[in-house]
Parts: C-alpha cells; structure tokens; sequence
C-alpha cells in the first residue's frame, strides 16, 4: 500500500505526519511511503531527508492524494481535502468529531475508513499510540518555556555578588500529562512548583516530581476522577472552594500554568479577571486550555495580552511551536498504530473492528459512523479502592505473646524432669553435653555471613561424617555381616569427608577481593 | 595401640577444631583456615580411633578409606558451581546412609543384650530405633532432592490427596512399631519391626521431600543438613560417644539456623514449607494476577546496554535463571567493563535466591567477582532511590512488589529487593510466565521497568559487546 503525507494547510500548522526516521520504519513494514515537497520543511525535515529515506516526493498535493491508498496528517481536514477522500481510502489524522459533527458526515458519506487519533482508548496497550499525551506532554514543556519568554526573571534561586535572586514560584493547575511535564520542564528550571488536580490519585505524581501537592480544606471526599481517567465536572461548593484557593494563590505565585479540561465541556473558569489582576506586576499566565475558552477569563485565545501588568499567554498551537520534536512523536504514535494495523508486516492494513484500540480509533467506515465507541473495558487508572493497600504486618513481626515462650519452657522443663526422673546418669552425662553443644552450635553459626552459607553447608556436611567413628568401633567385630557393614560404611563416609572438605576448600578459594 | 585417655583427649581437642572451623567461616578471611581446623580434626578423631578402638581387619578399612576418599575427591574436582546444591544434597544422603546402617550394625551386635540390661536397655534401644529413624528419612529426602535439583525429577510439588493424614499415618506406624522393637529387643527379637519402620521413614523421607516445589529447596537442603547432624547426634548416644554427639547437634543447629533464615526470608512459616503444596490457599489472588496489568516495555540489547553506559550506580540482582543459564561469567565480564568506565557496579543478594542458602555467591564468587561488592538484600535494599539501573537476571518473586503492597498475594509480607524504587529496572527472562509461587509480577508493567527477553547468557554476550 501507499502512504501519502500531505503538507499540512492549516494556516500556522508547522507538524508533519511523518518523519524521515519513522518513514524508514514504515517502509520496512511492507509499505511505500509518498511526501509531498515542502511538507516537513517547517519541521526541519528536507525533502532530500525523506528521499535519502527511501521516499516518494511528489510536487503537489492533488497528485499526492490521487496516488495514497493510506493518508496520514496531523490536523484535522480542510472542506478541499475532504472533498479529494476517495471511497478506496484510508485517512488517519486528528479529527475531533465531537467537535466536528458536519466534518464527520461529509467522512462517512465520502465511504472511506476515518481513524482519528484523538479516538484512540484510553487503556494501558494503547499508550504507544496516544497522540493526545504525546502532543500534551509537548504542550506543558512548551507552556514553561513560553512562561519563561515573558517571565522577567530567573526561574531557579541564586545567591549572587550582586544580591539574592529568591527562585520563582510556579503553580500548575491540572496534573494530567501537559500537567506533569510543565511541572517536570519549571521544576528542572528551579522554580518553586505547586500544583492542583480535582483527583486525589495524582497526589502521589504529583510528590514524585518533588512538588507540592495543594491541598483542598474540603469536608466531604470528592473525587474528580470520571471516565477514562479524566476529570469530571465537580459540585458548586468545591469550585466555589477552589477558586478561593486560586485567588489566596494568585497573590503567592509568579506563574499560574493551567491545564483543566473536561471532556466534550467548554474548560471551567478558574482564574476569574479579578484574581488574575491581583497577582504581581509581570507575572505570567499560561492557559493551555485556551483553544476551548480557556480556564482564566481573560484569555485570548491565540493570543497574548497584557492586563494591569500580568501577561496572559493564549497559544492554541503549542506542539506546533516545537514542530520537529511534536512531529517524531506524532509519527512514532502513527507508527504503531501502523504497526497493530498491519499484523503481516506485508504493507496491507486490516482494520480489525474486534479490537479495542482499532475499533475505538475508527469513527467512520463503509459509509457509516462508529463513533462514539461502545465504552472501554479497562480503565487506565486504577479503580480507587486499589489505591490504598492496606498496611502489612509481615508474619514473623506479630505482637509477640509473653505467654507462648513461658508456657514452653514449663512444658520443656516438665519433659527434661520426667526424661531426668527415669534415665539413667551415663544418659544424662551425654545428655547434658548434646543440650550444650547445641547452644555452642546456636551462637557460633549465628556469626556466620550470609555469604558463606554454601560452604558451612558443605563443611558441616564433611563434620556430619564423623559418625565414621561409629562404623570404625564396628569393624573389628567377628561377626561377618557386622564387619561387611562397617566397611561399607566407612568407604561411604570417606567419600562425604575427602568430598565435603576438598569442595569447601574450592570454593573458599574463589572468594577474593 | 594408644590408651583410652589418649583417644578421649584426641576426641576434645577435635571437638574444639570443629567449633573453629564453624565460627572461622564469619567471614571471608578466616574461612579457609577454619576449612583447615576441620579437616585436623577430622584426621585427629579418625586417628585416634584407628589406633585406639580398631583392632582388626586393617587392610580392609583403609581400602574402603582410600576407596570412599578418592570418589570424594573426584566428585569434589569435578562439580560445577551451579552444581553445587545437588552434591551437598547427595552428601547428606551419604550420612543418612551411614547412620542406618551403624544403627543397624550397632543392634545386630550380639554383645548388646549383656552390656546393657533393663532401662538402660531401653534407652540404648530407643537411641538406635531414633538414629536409624532420622537417618532413613534423611537418606531418601536427600536422594529426592538431588533428583529433584539435577532435573532428573520433575521440581513440582507432588501433591497427594489427603498428604496431610498420609504423614500422620506414617508417623504414627513409627511409634507403634517402636514401642513393638523396644518389647520384643528384650527378648532378644526386634529386628522386624525395625526394617518396618526404616521403610515407613524412607517412604516417610520421599513423600516429605515430593511435596515441596523447586523454590523451596533452599529450605530443603539446610533441613536435610540438619537432620544429618542430628542423626549423627542420634548414633553418638546409641554409641555412647560424646564427639559423635557433640559435632550432630553443631550440625543440627546450624542446618536448623540455616533452615529458619531461608524461611524468614520467605516469610513463611518451616512447618508450611515442610507441609509443601505451595499456594494452597491463595487460589483468590492467583486469579487476580491473570488480570490485564497492561503493556510491557521490551529493549533489544544495545538499548540495554547504552542505559547501563550513561548509569552512574548499577545493581545487578541475579536468581536462579543465572545458575540455569550458566551467565556468572559473563556478568563478571560486564561488571569489569562498566567499573572500569567508572560505574559504580554492585550485587544484590536475596537470601533465597538460588536452591539453596548461599548460592549466588558462591557462583560469583566462582566468575571471580570480588565479595567486597557483593550485598546482602538487608544491606543495600535503602539504596535502591539512588540505583540508575537494576539488572535482574532471572529472578522473579525476590523483585516482586506485590509482596508489600497486596495482603492477597500468596507472598504477602516476603521481604523483596526493592528494585522498582530505583530510576530504571532492567529485568531479564525468557518469557512472560510467572515465578514460582506463581504471582504476576506487577515490576513488569511498571512504566520504569524494561523487559529484555531471551536466554540470559545470549542476552548478556549480546550487551556486552555493545559495551
């Protein structure tokens, strides 16, 4: 089959759905892969690199799309290139239905079959190819670095000739993947990082990166973990509740980056203009969640303003600012997609519907709509009453009963004075000798490393054939059988004391330093 | 011929030799002179017998010395060190051997009857009936776990319906055909009843031995060890003989000791494992780990090997899967490579990996890596946060997380090396099956943890030379 990655048309649109190093990968798998010229230009990758990797340039789009059986992009198509998607063809891209309903009728009546990469389920075997968290993960780092271009100061404190710079402080609102990589990419700059999430289990995320958790003084446990891991819409109190710990943040922080989403919602208001306005002269907001109206309320989106000295900092195309980073990710998710599609490495794609990740990917084929999919099996965070183990005792470390020991050592002392009672003295003269060589036995081997284990083992075995003795009192016996036994007996101790002590004698001479 | 005082005295000093040669072995560098303190000793009691107590037929004894000796020394050369387990378990058998049929020599001599008379006569009778019982059960419990360890027998646990009314009932035969061996002895029989009872206990020793899995054969072997001790104690009483009685109960204890560390490793009660059938009662959890726990993340040996190059602290965490597949070596040689660029390489030893208490190291030792940086788990097991890269090879339940985090697990409690705690776990092993106690091992699907699938020594000579 033959791929075909278009130049991308919308406008500001820097990724590319393939790169050089991917499209190798892809060949390998059994299919062509065709480039239209320009198409990763803004991405830093040449039409000679794709060449060099064994691909197709072709000069213009109509051509490219005329030739594909398989088309990937990165945006979503325009009304001109849905119109070129031919019955025979495959589009894989990011599409947005929800969002998109005409775009998605105008795909399904096109008859071909549409994966949308924003489709794909969230379940654990589906994370290769989850292009949202890649692109998300983009978006956070780049959130910091964009911070940074119109933050004035240092993120990380320092102690100067010239005076004492305090480290900036950076709060991070929403800690799903965008979240986690702004805190990850502020904190390696030095800032001071805290963050806030509806859903108590990123807690321990959010610790791992050494930030601080913010902590909501509310009486009842809400939990803001909805479908697939995401979070839900959450009670008037709580928000009410939250914003107040907004606006006492608002005044504290240098940087408020803010991530909230919920799926298929407008991004609840957060940020209300008051509170933006009461932080410092030349703090910086970051709002990620622009592009949906935005969690602060004076966001632009796409845009930068500045308000009574804060800068509010309204990009919708975030990834498409680290284009030739985004682009690998993207096309290594599209890679293994590619991958599961093709299950004979012959370059043929099988859109197998039976399987979860394909079938939730596909919103449209044949000439019908399979979206939205029937809902996941597995959820990719974990149910909640699994998150809290309860604490273990190990079995050995259990409140130890001062009865036990006492009542054995009545029952033990009661035996040895019934055994004493009743034995005779040349018994117990033996008797008493075992009882202390077993206690010698007790302190010595206690001292013995782990280390050694083997050859104590080995050593005592060779002792262990001291019972030759035995045999060696039996051997002068005039009794035939008694004295045929002994010999026996002797030869089979000898072989376990030359045997014991030459094998712990090897291996002692192997321990070194 | 050499007085009895001279023999006696003969006997102390080797006692006190064998106690050296025990506590020499604290550590590396006392340890082989202690080696040497047991073998004077030994050559000491043999001596002093020989000429003290013996008093005919020379020539056959020292053929059967140099006979037996030269075998010993043979098998001593020729071992492997992954080995090792199967010639200790072969060794105790040898002793069980020895005890049953002293024992029975012991009763079969006629003087008995007119040396010993009345409760004296009983007691003499039980310490034979006892150390021909240990030594039988030790016989054919060592010779199973030889099999059991050289693969000649399946490592599964052979578990009979009703194993555990099977034992009792073997037990209980044994009292009563001792009480029968003790009446009858006095009338000069007995000799029935005790080769009843050396069969209940061999049979007693195989089916014993048959239920315990392959995991559980460090417990075994120091148990058998043990008993070896203790039967040797046993044939000291009957004999009267205070060396005999005092070198059994070193023994006994130091199997014992041995045999209660392997079992607080694996927080398991002795009397569970020794009941065997492992994981009778989890059959809960054992469903919850067929539950989908989520994608793997294989590498390929260069990938393997550039995260071991940029590491700065590695912890190599080697188990049973090294002994099988023979990579000591090769670990040696990765070890040496990466410390000669500076990284800072350590060992991780749980206490029971391996079949039998001590293993791991003596295979390292073995490929000559040095001891010095080789741990016990309670030594290192706080350093995992600082660790870069973990290399397990062919060790599953000693990793396993869930030990600490879910009470379910048939291994709950289990102290483990923490190796997840570290930045990255590179775990080596030939499939996606389940250790021992059969537990899914969450480690694996740990967003830090990285699979590199194969035969450990493939995979290994593989990242070695993309070192």
């Amino acid at each position: 089959m033959r791929i075909g990655v278009p130049k991308e048309v919308y406008e500001g649109e820097r990724r590319v759905a393939t790169t050089p190093d991917v499209a190798e990968q892809l060949i390998k798998l059994g299919f062509e892969v065709a480039v239209e010229s320009g198409a990763g230009a803004e991405s830093s990758y040449s039409d000679a690199a794709y060449q060099e990797a064994g691909c197709d340039v072709i000069g213009t789009a109509g051509d490219l799309w005329s030739q594909a059986d398989l088309v990937m992009k990165v945006r979503a198509p325009d009304d001109e290139e849905a119109a070129r998607l031919r019955a025979d063809q495959t589009l894989i891209s990011f599409i947005w239905p929800a969002q998109n309903p005409e775009l998605l009728e105008t795909l399904t009546k096109s008859g071909a079959t549409v994966m949308a990469m924003d489709s794909v389920p969230r379940i654990s075997r589906a994370q290769k190819v989850d292009a949202l968290s890649s692109m998300a993960n983009i978006a956070g780092y780049r959130a910091v670095v964009e911070a940074a271009q119109h933050f004035g100061r240092f993120f990380t404190g320092q102690i100067t000739a010239a005076g004492k710079v305090p480290p900036a402080k950076v709060l991070v609102i929403g800690a799903g993947v965008a979240g986690l990589a702004a805190i990850g990419a502020a904190k390696s700059m030095g800032a001071i990082v805290r963050s806030f999430d509806t859903r108590p289990e990123v807690k321990e995320q959010v610790e791992s990166m050494d930030a601080e958790f913010l902590m909501l003084d509310f009486e009842d446990d809400e939990d803001g973990t909805g479908e697939g891991g995401y979070a839900k819409v959450m009670s008037d109190e709580f928000i009410k509740a939250e914003m107040e710990l907004f606006a006492e943040q608002a005044k504290d922080v240098d940087i408020i980056i803010t991530t909230a989403l919920i799926p298929g919602k407008p991004a609840p208001k957060l940020i209300t203009a008051e509170t933006a306005r009461s932080m410092k002269d030349g703090s910086v907001i970051v709002d990620l969640a622009a592009e949906q109206g935005g969690n602060c309320e004076l966001t632009v989106a796409d845009d930068v303003i500045v308000d009574s000295g804060v800068t509010v900092i309204g990009y919708t195309d975030l990834p498409s600012r680290l284009a030739a980073q985004s682009s690998q990710l993207y096309a290594t998710n599209l890679r293994h997609l590619l991958t599961d599609l093709t299950p004979e490495k012959d370059g043929n794609i099988v859109v197998d519907m039976e399987d979860e990740v394909i079938r939730g990917t596909t919103i449209c084929k044949d000439g019908e709509t399979t979206w939205p999919p029937p809902a996941p099996k597995i959820s990719a965070a974990p149910p909640a009453a699994k998150a809290e183990p309860a604490p273990l005792v190990p079995a050995g470390e259990e409140e130890p009963s001062v009865m036990g020991p006492i009542i054995g050592m009545i029952v033990g002392g009661l035996a040895l004075l019934g055994l004493g009672a009743v034995a005779p003295p040349s018994f117990m003269a033996h008797f008493t000798v075992f009882v202390l060589a077993c206690f010698v036995g007790y302190m010595v081997i206690w001292n013995v490393t782990p280390a050694l284990h083997t050859p104590l083992m080995s050593v005592t075995n060779a002792i262990s054939s001291i019972i030759i003795i035995g045999a060696l009192l039996q051997i002068s016996s005039a009794d035939k059988v008694i004295m045929w036994i002994a010999v026996a007996t002797v030869a089979v101790t000898a072989v376990n004391i030359a045997g014991g002590f030459a094998v712990t004698r090897r291996m002692l001479e192997m321990f070194r330093k | 011929m050499i007085n009895e005082g001279i023999v006696n005295v003969s006997y102390i000093i080797a006692t006190i030799l064998f106690i050296l040669a025990l506590g020499g072995l604290s550590n590396q560098e006392t340890a082989r002179r202690g080696n040497w303190y047991g073998i004077i000793g030994m050559t000491i009691a043999l001596l002093a017998t020989i000429f003290g107590e013996v008093t005919a037929q020379y020539d056959k004894l020292i053929v059967a010395l140099l006979v037996g000796g030269s075998v010993g020394l043979v098998l001593a050369r020729r071992v492997q060190m992954t080995q090792m387990p199967e010639l200790v378990a072969i060794l105790h058998s040898l002793v069980g051997l020895a005890a049953v049929a002293v024992g029975f020599a012991n009763f079969m001599d006629p003087g008995r009857l007119t040396h010993y008379v009345g409760v004296e006569l009983t007691i003499h009778d039980i310490e034979t009936y006892i150390g021909v019982l240990i030594g039988a059960v030790t016989f054919s419990g060592s010779v199973i776990a030889f099999g059991k360890l050289s693969g000649r027998i399946s490592g599964n646990p052979l578990i009979l319906p009703a194993r555990h009314w099977l034992n009792l009932l073997l037990l209980l035969g044994s009292i009563y055909y001792g009480y029968e061996f003790v009446v009858q002895s006095v009338e000069g029989g007995g000799l029935t009843p005790l080769m009843i009872m050396t069969v209940l206990a061999l049979l007693f020793g195989i089916h014993m031995v048959m239920a315990i899995g392959g995991a559980d054969m460090p417990v075994v072997v120091s148990m058998l060890n043990s008993y070896s001790g203790w039967a040797a104690s046993a044939t000291g009483f009957m004999l009267g003989n205070d060396l005999l009685i005092v070198t059994g109960a070193l023994v006994g204890s130091s199997g014992a000791i041995l045999s209660y560390i392997m079992c607080r490793a694996m927080n398991r009660r002795f009397l569970a494992v020794i009941a065997g059938g492992f994981g009778t009662g989890g059959g809960a959890s054992a469903a919850a780990g067929g539950e989908d726990q989520g994608e793997v993340v294989p590498v390929d040996s260069s990938e393997s090997a550039s995260l071991l190059a940029n590491a700065k602290e590695v912890m190599i965490i080697p188990g049973y899967g090294m002994a099988v597949a023979q990579a000591q070596h090769i670990v040696h040689e990765i070890t040496t490579a990466l410390r000669e660029k500076g990284v800072n390489v350590r060992f991780g030893i749980h206490p029971v990996a391996g079949r039998m208490p001590g293993h791991m190291n003596v295979l390292l030792a073995e490929a000559k890596v040095p001891y010095d940086i080789v741990f016990e788990m309670d030594e290192i097991n706080e350093d995992f946060p600082d660790v870069d890269v973990s290399v397990i090879i062919g060790a599953n339940d000693i990793v396993n997380p869930s030990a600490l985090t879910d009470p379910d697990s048939p291994i709950a409690g289990m102290p483990v090396l923490e190796c997840w705690k570290g930045k990255v776990s590179i775990v080596l092993k030939r499939s996606m099956a389940t250790g021992y106690a059969g537990v899914q091992n969450p480690l694996f699907f740990l967003d830090n943890t990285r699979m590199l699938f194969g035969d450990a020594k493939e995979s290994l000579d593989a990242v070695f030379k993309a070192l």
